[in-house]
């Protein structure tokens, strides 16, 4: 799995980190950080979760 | 693609006598294209009820917030928001790359983490209030006395303003959320709001204190007047949406006890009752295509994010209260780079407030039939005017 952030386009709504926390993090300017590649598959559902429900699309995540 | 629709239905669709969310929010859902409507003030409006199609709308670059634009549903009747030329630092009513400065300014703010180490100060509002209740005898009102007062109390706290002002903030506020305020009214209240925070934030200036405006006042990326516009925003968006949802959460884990303490409830509970169905406004600036409907530039949109909470094809038995469900994907606090900024603070008053209470006053209930409670049908916001309770 591959996880990438747009720090531009994010707007600090912290979905991500309530969804997979293990994985993402909000920086000191409440923008998304990339904390870990996901683990286990149910980290990879909540980084999938995470991606699908950002409201400013600014996490991609890919399979291979 | 289908034509604009001969019989527009009424609006807002929420009425006396019917269940909740309006039965018609099915229909439409179900149809193609999308549901013309027209608005008291006579304006025709696009309503979006499929959660595809709202986030779709939320999110295109060629529909706007900014109520400047021609075509902006901005009806007083309907809740219209003001504009930022009305209010400086009136941000929801801007678009990229514009509003991007004032979301980026507050998120520090907002962050998970920032919320959570609110939780103590929150806690002991909540704590404040139940000792006031059990005080006073063994009944209440609990929006007055619980559910109002828990989150004015946090973002007055939050923001720096005074606790003894709560009252008159409360009621400008509830002008401005009522869907029957004349635009005379509706002026008034924000004129008295904007007042006082200027005045507010000249005493800041003098003597700051450990608050956010003080804290935006020292940063000094928002002008005073910008700073007074966003402080209104976030002061008015803090409690009374607040407050609706911890109302009517209360009632549901009344008849639902098996997930008092259980903090899926909440997400739950924000998808259910979509408090803030009638809050996003927008209109195309450029023809757009939305649910295979043609939206031409300048026409307005009101995207119904109770009717996108309850669609089926992305929440099974979308009607039924199921915290055991996975509610993540709604879209109550909205979609988009718009999606409200006091989310998580949201969250974890409604999470205090539900454990608390049912933890201290264990034999809580209704002292009136449920059928019986006072739904604002009037709100520009889904909740109950009052909520009669007894232990």
């Amino acid at each position: 799995m591959r996880i990438s952030v747009d720090t531009d386009r994010c707007v600090g709504a912290g979905q991500c980190v309530l969804s997979a926390p293990d994985v993402f993090d909000q920086d000191d300017l409440g923008i998304v950080m990339v904390l870990a590649e996901p683990a286990d598959e149910p980290a990879r559902e909540a980084a999938r979760q995470a991606g699908v429900i950002c409201p400013s699309q600014a996490i991609t995540v890919g399979e291979s | 693609m289908t034509t604009v629709d001969k019989c527009p239905v009424a609006f807002p669709l929420r009425q006396p006598g019917q269940s909740f969310p309006p039965p018609q929010y099915l229909q439409f859902r179900e149809q193609q294209g999308l549901v013309s409507t027209t608005l008291p003030s006579g304006e025709h409006v696009w309503l979006v009820t499929r959660h595809e199609d709202v986030r779709e709308v939320l999110t295109d670059p060629r529909i706007s917030s900014n109520p400047s634009h021609p075509g902006f549903p901005r009806a007083a009747k309907t809740g219209g928001v003001p504009s930022q030329d009305e209010v400086p630092g009136w941000f929801v009513a801007l678009d990229p790359p514009e509003h991007g400065r004032f979301r980026k300014t507050l998120i520090p703010e907002f962050t998970v983490r920032k919320v959570r180490e609110m939780r103590p100060a929150i806690q002991q509002i909540v704590d404040e209030r139940i000792d006031a209740m059990l005080a006073a005898g063994n009944t209440a009102d609990l929006i007055a006395d619980f559910a109002l007062s828990v989150p004015s109390l946090v973002i007055s706290t939050l923001l720096g303003v005074p606790h003894a002002d709560r009252d008159f903030f409360e009621t400008r506020t509830r002008v401005l959320v009522t869907l029957t305020s004349t635009d005379e009214q509706r002026q008034a209240a924000s004129k008295a709001l904007l007042r006082y925070l200027n005045r507010l934030i000249v005493i800041k200036q003098k003597r700051p204190g450990d608050d956010l405006i003080s804290r935006l006042l020292a940063d000094g990326t928002l002008g005073k007047q910008e700073l007074s516009g966003v402080s209104m925003l976030l002061l008015i968006a803090g409690h009374e949406t607040t407050a609706n949802n911890i109302g009517l959460g209360v009632v549901t884990l009344l008849s639902h006890p098996q997930w008092i303490g259980d903090e899926r409830a909440v997400e739950e509970l924000l998808r259910y009752y979509s408090v803030a169905d009638l809050v996003a406004f927008r209109v195309a600036v450029e023809d757009v295509e939305i649910g295979g409907q043609l939206i031409r530039a300048g026409e307005g949109i009101i995207p119904l994010v109770a009717a996108a909470n309850h669609d089926g094809t992305v929440f099974e038995r979308p009607d039924e209260f199921d915290p055991g469900r996975s509610a993540r994907s709604h879209v109550a606090f909205g979609y988009g780079v718009h999606q409200c900024l006091g989310q998580n603070l949201v969250r974890v008053e409604m999470d205090i407030a539900y454990r608390t209470l049912f933890e201290r006053i264990p034999t809580l209930e209704l002292a009136v039939p449920v059928t019986d409670l006072p739904i604002k049908y009037d709100g520009v916001l889904y909740g109950l005017h009052s909520l009669p309770v007894r232990w």
